[in-house]
C-alpha cells in the first residue's frame, strides 16, 4: 500500500503538470476572445516531440546530452517533497526549503550552461539573462520560505504546512505577505510574463526560450516537461505550503485521492492568477526586472519581521 | 608525535635546502622539492590526523636565549584541523606542481622557487601550531615573505613585481596591527605565551578588549582579504604560479580565519556582542561585494581571488554568528556557528585549490589569463573540463556538493539568531541572510560565466584551438580535489562530528550539547529544526537518472540523432565572434548592482571621414568597474603618509656621522631616563 | 482593470465556423510522396516555421493572421514555433531569392524528421510572378523537396487554414499512401 502511494505521488506532478500548462494557456485565449487549443494539448506535443528525431548541433558537448535528463530528474525529485500526501518521512531528502531552492539554482545552473554550448548567441544571452534573474530571485525566494520556518520553528516543508494549518486566522497576516513574494518568484523562476514571454517568438526578448532553441526531440520535450513540472511544483507550493488546508498524510487510498483532488483544486486557483496576470499585464523591460524581485525580497523581510518581532 | 612534527617540518626544511642546492639543475631540483613537499604533506596529513581521530594535543616547549621568546608549539584539535586542511591541499598542489613547473625551468629559477615553497607550507603549518605570540610573530613573517617571492616568481613580468610590492606592503601593514595586538595583550597579561593570556584574559579591561578586537580584526582581516583590506588579493593571486595561488587562497588566507578564532573565542572569549555585530556586518559585505566584484572581471585568476573574498565573507558570517551567540551565553549555537565556519572553511579550502589548479592548467595551454581568449575547451581538455565543473558547481553551493553543505550549516546558524534578543542583532542577521541569499545566486551566475566561457562553444583564439589535455599528475592533482568535493559533501554526517569535536574542545565551549548534531546520513541542527541529507539527495539523482535516461531510451530508440550545425537564422555559419563573452554575461548584473558597482562605459567611434559621423571605421566599447577602493581610500591615505615622509626624511639624509650622532645621542637619553 | 475583465467576458467571440472551414473543397496542391509513418507522429500538434524566402511579405501577413482570435489556428494544435529545430512543418513562401538558397537549405537540415514542407503562394511553387527573373530560383522545389503547395498570390487565411486543415487530415488518415499507391 505504502509503495503504491508513493509511486502516486512520484507520478502525480509528471502527469499533471503538462493538464495545468494547458490550462493556463485555455485561459489566456479565452481572455484574449479565442477558443484556444484543447487543454490536452501540451501532451500531445510532448508525444510528437519523443517521436521525432533529433538534431544536435557538433559544437555541443555531453553537457548539452545529458542537461535535459538531469533538469528533469531534479523536478521529480523536487516533487517528492512537496507538502501534499505526506508520507511521513522524507526519503529523497529534498524536504528541507534550502535543499529545494538550491536543486532548482542546480537545473538553472546547468540549463544555462547547456545554453551556451552550442556556441549560438541567442543562447549565451539567454543564459546570461537566466542567471540574472536567477541571481535577483534567490533572495525574494528564501525570504518568502523563511517567515513561514521560523513561525512553525521548523524547515521542512511538509511540516511547515502541517503545523500552518493549525494556525489562529489572526497570525495569518506575514503568510500572506510571504505568498505575495513568493508568487512574484513564481513567476520570475519559471519565466513567467512580466519576466519573459513563454509564448514569445522574437529570439532578441526572450529567456528561457532561448537557452532552448538549439534542441528538438526528445531532449526538447523534457526540457518542455521539466519546465512545466516546475510550474506546477511552484503552484503546489504556493497552494499548500501558505494554504495548507485540506492536506491529509497520506493513510489509505481515499484519502491520498482525497488530498489529490484538493491539491489540485487549489493550484488550479493559483495557476488561474498566473494567467490573469499574464493577460493583463505587459512584460517588464529587462533593466526594470530588478525593482519588482526586490519588492519580492523586501515583502519577505518585512513578514520576517513581523514574525520574529 | 615529538618526532613526526618535527619529521614534517624537517622534511620541508630539507627540500628546501635541496632544491636550493640542487638550482643548477631546474629538473631535479623541481623533482626534489615537489617530492619532499609531497612526502612533508602526508606526514602532515598523519600527524595532524592521528591528533584529530585520538582527540588528544601535541605541545611542546623549546626554550631559547633570548628573552621573552619560547618556541612554544601546540596543536591542538583547532590547530590539527587546519594542518589537515593545509597538508591536504599542499599534497595536491605538490603532486599537480611536479609537472606544471616544467614550463618554467628554461626561464627561471627552479630551483629557489622549491626553496620557497618549501618553507612557504612549513610556515603555514608552524603559524597554524605556534603557540607563543613573538614566535608565532617570526613564522608568520617568514610565511609572508616567502609567499612574496612565490608571488614574483615570474619576475620578468613587472606587473607581477608590481603586485609582489603591493602584497608586501599590505601584508605589513597586517603585521603591524597584529603587532600592536599582542603588544597589549602582552601589557595587560604580562606573557606571550597564548597559554598564559588565556589565564590571564579576565585581568584586560574592557576598554583595552575592544581595542584588540579592532587591531586583530585589521590586522588578520588584511591577510584573510575582507573588504576593504582585499585589494592585495586580485593582484598576488593572479601573480603566482597557480598551485602557490591554490595555496595561498585555499589556506594560507585561512591562518588569519584561525587566528581570528583563536583570539575571538578561545585566548578572550568573553566579548561584547557587538564584536560579533561587527563581523558578521564585514563578513555580509565581503561575500557580496566580492562575488560582484568578481563578476566585473575577466582575468579567471582574479575572478577566483575575488571569490576568496566572498568565501572569507562566508567563513566570517559563520565566525561572527558564533561570536554574537557566545556573548549571549547561547554556547550550543556558537558551537554551530562555528562548525559552520570551520567546515566552509575546509570545504572552501578544498573547492578553491581545485579551481586555482584548474585555471592554471588553461593558462598553462592558452598563455593567457583572459577568459574572453579562452573557449571550446571541453573537447580539448575533456577531464580539467569535468574537474573544473565539480569545483564550479560546489563554489556555487549546489547540493549535493560540500559548498552547500557548509552553507546550508552557515544558513542555519544566521537563522537561528533571528530569532535572537535585541532589534539590533536581528537586524544584523536578517542583513547577513539576505546578503548569502544573493551571494549564492551570484557565485552561480559567475560561474556559469567562468565555466561556460572558458569550456563551451567554439574557441576564440589559436592557443585555445589547439590546446591539449594537461598531463596526468596534473590531473590526478585535480582528481583527488574533485573527489573530496563530493565526498566531504556527500558524508556531511560523517565529516561534521569531526569539526563539532574540534569546537568543543575549545575550552569556551567545552561540557555544551551542541545545537547540530549528526547520524551518518544526515545532520540535523537545533533539536531538529532542521535537518540535511545529502546522501538520500544524491542516490535520489543518481538512481532517478538512470530510471529516466533508460526509460527515455527503450521509447526513442528508433529516433536518429543527427548532427547540423548550429541555427544561424540562415546567415553565413556562425564564428566564435557571435558567442556571448565573459563581459557580455556579466554586464546586466552589474548594470543592475549599479549603485555598488559604479560602471563606466566609454565609447570611441573612428570615421573613416572625420566630418561625416555615418562612416564609422571602427568602433571600441570600454566597459569598466573602477577600483574605487584605490582612489577614495588607498590614494589618499599614501598622499598623506608621502607628505609625512617627506617631512621626516630630513632627518634622515644619508649621512653615516649623523647617524652615529643620533644612536650616541638616544643611548644618552636612555641613561638619563632610566637613572630618573 | 475591472473594466477591460468585464468587457472580454461580455463580447462574443467572433469565430470562423469550423464547418466552413473542414466542408471547403481540397485546394491543396500535394507534391512528393510522405512517407505514411508521419501519420500517426503529428496528431493533434503541428509545429510551424516560417521562412520567408525573398517574398513580397504579402504572404507573411496572412499567416500572420492565422493566429488572431478570428482564425485562431491554436485551436486545431498548430502553432508557430521560434526555430527550426523546434518545427515538423516549415512553410516556405517566396520564389526564393539567391540570397535564401543557403538559408532555406540550412533551415531545411535544421528541421529534425519526420517534416513536412509546405509552399505556400504562388511564388513558392514556381515563381509566380517573378518568374524567370535572374534573382530567383523559380520556387522552393528546385532548392528542397516540396510535400504540399498552397496556391493564391497570397492565399487568403480561409484558404492557409483549410489548406492545413486538409493536410492534417491527410496525414492523419494516411490518404497519402493511398493516393501514391
Amino acid at each position: 500500500m505504502e509503495i503504491l502511494i508513493f509511486v502516486i505521488k512520484f507520478l502525480y506532478v509528471p502527469l499533471i503538470s503538462p493538464l495545468c500548462i494547458g490550462i493556463i494557456r485555455k485561459i489566456k485565449a479565452i481572455m484574449q476572445n479565442r477558443e484556444g487549443a484543447s487543454i490536452f494539448q501540451p501532451y500531445n506535443d510532448l508525444l510528437k516531440l519523443f517521436n521525432k528525431d533529433e538534431i544536435i548541433a557538433p559544437t555541443a558537448s555531453w553537457i548539452f546530452m545529458y542537461t535535459p535528463y538531469l533538469l528533469f530528474t531534479i523536478t521529480l525529485i523536487i516533487s517528492m517533497g512537496l507538502p501534499f500526501l505526506i508520507t511521513g518521512d522524507n526519503i529523497f531528502g529534498v524536504n528541507d526549503f534550502l535543499v529545494m531552492i538550491y536543486l532548482f539554482a542546480f537545473s538553472s545552473f546547468f540549463l544555462s550552461l547547456a545554453g551556451i554550448d552550442t556556441g549560438s548567441s541567442f543562447g549565451g544571452f539567454g543564459s546570461s539573462r537566466e542567471m540574472t534573474v536567477l541571481a535577483l530571485t534567490e533572495g525574494g525566494m528564501l525570504f518568502s520560505i523563511l517567515p513561514l520556518a521560523i513561525l512553525t520553528n521548523t524547515t521542512n516543508i511538509s511540516l511547515m504546512a502541517s503545523s500552518l494549518a493549525g494556525l489562529d486566522f489572526v497570525y495569518y497576516a506575514p503568510v500572506l505577505i510571504s505568498f505575495i513574494a513568493f508568487f512574484i518568484a513564481l513567476l520570475a523562476e519559471n519565466s513567467r510574463i512580466p519576466f519573459d514571454n513563454p509564448a514569445t517568438h522574437l529570439e532578441l526578448t526572450m529567456i528561457h526560450e532561448a537557452m532552448i532553441l538549439e534542441y528538438s526531440g526528445k531532449r526538447l520535450a523534457l526540457i518542455e516537461w521539466s519546465a512545466f513540472n516546475k510550474l506546477l511544483i511552484f503552484a503546489i507550493l504556493g497552494a499548500n505550503l501558505f494554504f495548507p488546508w485540506g492536506i491529509n498524510s497520506s493513510a489509505n487510498l481515499t484519502t491520498t485521492f482525497l488530498t489529490m483532488a484538493i491539491t489540485f483544486a487549489k493550484v488550479l486557483i493559483v495557476i488561474t492568477a498566473v494567467a490573469v496576470v499574464e493577460s493583463s499585464v505587459a512584460k517588464l523591460r529587462y533593466f526594470k526586472l530588478p525593482d519588482l524581485l526586490f519588492t519580492s525580497f523586501i515583502l519577505g523581510v518585512i513578514s520576517l519581521f513581523l514574525v520574529v518581532i | 608525535m615529538d618526532n613526526l612534527f618535527l619529521s614534517t617540518i624537517g622534511t620541508f626544511v630539507t627540500g628546501a635546502i635541496l632544491s636550493l642546492l640542487l638550482k643548477s639543475k631546474g629538473k631535479i631540483a623541481n623533482r626534489v622539492s615537489n617530492i619532499s613537499a609531497i612526502t612533508g604533506s602526508i606526514l602532515g596529513i598523519i600527524m595532524s590526523g592521528s591528533l584529530l581521530i585520538g582527540r588528544f594535543q601535541y605541545h611542546t616547549i623549546i626554550q631559547t636565549s633570548f628573552p621573552l621568546l619560547n618556541i612554544s608549539i601546540n596543536v591542538d584539535q583547532l590547530s590539527a584541523f587546519f594542518i589537515l586542511v593545509i597538508s591536504t591541499v599542499s599534497l595536491t598542489s605538490s603532486i599537480y606542481g611536479l609537472s606544471y613547473m616544467q614550463k618554467f625551468i628554461k626561464q627561471y629559477s627552479v630551483g629557489s622557487f622549491g626553496f620557497f615553497y618549501n618553507l612557504f607550507i612549513a610556515s603555514l603549518i608552524l603559524v597554524s601550531s605556534a603557540s607563543n605570540s613573538l614566535y608565532f610573530l617570526i613564522v608568520w613573517e617568514i610565511m609572508s615573505i616567502t609567499s612574496y617571492f612565490l608571488v614574483i616568481f615570474e619576475n620578468k613580468k613587472s606587473e607581477n613585481i608590481n603586485a609582489g610590492f603591493l602584497y608586501l606592503v599590505m601584508t605589513h601593514l597586517g603585521t603591524a596591527f597584529i603587532l600592536l595586538t599582542f603588544l597589549l595583550l602582552f601589557m595587560f597579561t604580562g606573557s606571550f605565551e597564548f597559554a598564559v593570556i588565556k589565564q590571564q584574559a579576565n585581568n584586560i579591561p574592557l576598554l583595552v578588549k575592544n581595542v584588540i578586537f579592532v587591531l586583530a580584526l585589521v590586522g588578520f582581516g588584511t591577510k584573510a582579504g575582507i573588504i576593504p583590506l582585499h585589494i592585495w588579493l586580485p593582484r598576488a593571486h593572479p601573480a603566482a604560479p597557480s598551485h602557490v595561488s591554490a595555496l595561498m587562497s585555499g589556506v594560507m588566507i585561512k591562518t588569519a580565519i584561525l587566528m581570528m578564532i583563536r583570539i575571538y573565542l578561545d585566548l578572550m572569549p568573553s566579548g561584547a556582542s557587538w564584536w560579533g555585530i561587527v563581523v558578521l556586518i564585514i563578513g555580509a559585505i565581503s561575500s557580496l561585494l566580492g562575488v560582484l566584484y568578481a563578476l566585473s572581471e575577466h582575468d579567471i585568476k582574479k575572478l577566483l581571488a575575488y571569490h576568496s573574498v566572498e568565501n572569507i565573507g562566508i567563513i566570517l558570517m559563520g565566525l561572527g554568528s558564533a561570536m554574537i551567540f557566545y556573548s549571549l551565553g547561547m554556547i550550543p549555537l556558537a558551537i554551530l556557528g562555528l562548525v559552520a565556519a570551520l567546515y566552509h572553511t575546509m570545504n572552501h579550502a578544498i573547492f578553491k585549490s581545485l579551481l586555482f589548479l584548474g585555471a592554471g592548467s588553461v593558462v598553462l595551454q592558452t598563455h593567457s589569463h583572459n577568459m574572453e581568449e579562452y573557449g571550446g575547451l571541453i573537447k580539448r581538455m575533456p577531464y580539467t573540463a569535468v574537474f573544473f565543473l565539480i569545483g564550479a558547481v560546489a563554489i556555487s553551493a549546489l547540493p549535493p556538493f560540500n559548498g552547500f553543505a557548509s552553507e546550508w550549516a552557515t544558513y542555519q546558524a544566521l537563522f537561528a539568531g533571528v530569532i535572537a534578543q535585541s532589534t539590533l542583532i536581528k537586524g544584523s542577521f536578517v542583513l547577513a541572510i539576505a546578503s548569502l541569499a544573493f551571494t549564492g545566486g551570484l557565485a552561480a551566475a559567475c560561474f556559469v560565466k567562468a565555466f561556460a566561457v572558458t569550456f563551451l562553444a567554439k574557441p576564440r583564439s589559436e592557443a585555445a584551438k589547439n590546446s591539449v589535455e594537461s598531463p596526468m599528475l596534473m590531473n590526478v592533482g585535480m582528481a583527488i580535489l574533485a573527489l573530496l568535493c563530493l565526498v566531504l559533501g556527500i558524508f556531511s554526517g560523517s565529516v561534521v562530528p569531526e569539526i563539532i569535536a574540534v569546537t568543543t574542545s575549545l575550552s569556551a565551549m567545552s561540557n555544551y550539547t551542541p545545537a547540530i548534531a549528526t547520524s551518518p546520513q544526515s545532520v540535523t541542527v537545533s533539536q531538529g529544526f532542521a535537518s540535511l541529507n545529502l546522501p538520500a539527495v544524491f542516490i535520489a539523482l543518481a538512481g532517478v537518472l538512470t530510471i529516466v535516461m533508460t526509460l527515455v531510451y527503450i521509447k526513442t530508440r528508433n529516433q536518429k540523432v543527427s548532427a547540423v550545425d548550429v541555427w544561424d537564422c540562415g546567415a553565413p555559419p556562425l564564428n566564435s565572434r557571435a558567442e556571448i563573452t565573459s563581459t557580455g554575461f556579466a554586464r546586466a548584473l552589474i548594470v543592475m548592482f549599479g549603485s555598488l558597482m559604479r560602471p563606466t562605459k566609454h565609447t570611441i567611434i573612428e570615421n573613416n571621414i572625420s566630418n561625416l559621423p555615418y562612416y564609422p571605421s571602427s568602433k571600441t566599447v570600454n566597459l569598466e568597474v573602477p577600483n574605487v577602493y584605490e582612489t577614495k581610500l588607498y590614494r589618499p591615505v599614501h598622499t598623506i603618509l608621502s607628505f609625512i615622509a617627506s617631512k621626516v626624511s630630513i632627518v634622515q639624509n644619508g649621512n653615516v656621522n649623523q647617524y652615529l650622532m643620533y644612536i650616541f645621542v638616544t643611548l644618552i637619553g636612555l641613561l638619563l631616563w632610566s637613572n630618573f | 482593470m475591472l473594466r477591460l475583465y468585464t468587457k472580454i467576458f461580455k463580447n462574443p467571440k467572433t469565430l470562423i465556423s469550423t464547418q466552413t472551414l473542414y466542408h471547403n473543397p481540397d485546394i491543396t496542391i500535394i507534391g512528393e510522396k510522405l512517407q505514411s509513418k508521419i501519420g500517426k507522429l503529428f496528431s493533434g500538434s503541428l509545429a510551424i516555421r516560417e521562412v520567408a524566402a525573398g517574398s513580397d511579405n504579402s504572404v507573411e501577413q496572412e499567416l500572420t493572421a492565422l493566429t488572431n482570435s478570428y482564425y485562431d489556428i491554436e485551436r486545431f494544435g498548430i502553432h508557430f514555433v521560434a526555430s527550426p529545430k523546434h518545427a515538423d512543418m516549415l512553410m516556405v513562401s517566396g520564389p526564393v531569392s539567391r540570397n535564401m538558397i543557403h538559408a532555406l537549405k540550412v533551415a531545411y537540415e535544421c528541421t529534425p524528421n519526420p517534416k513536412i514542407v509546405v509552399a505556400v503562394g504562388d511564388g513558392a511553387i514556381d515563381g509566380g510572378i517573378y518568374k524567370g527573373s535572374y534573382a530567383t530560383v523559380d520556387g522552393v522545389k528546385n532548392v528542397i523537396p516540396v510535400h504540399f503547395e498552397i496556391p493564391g498570390d497570397p492565399p487568403s487565411p480561409v484558404t492557409i487554414l483549410t489548406s492545413l486543415l486538409n493536410i492534417l487530415e491527410i496525414i492523419d488518415s494516411k490518404k497519402l499512401g493511398q493516393q501514391n499507391g
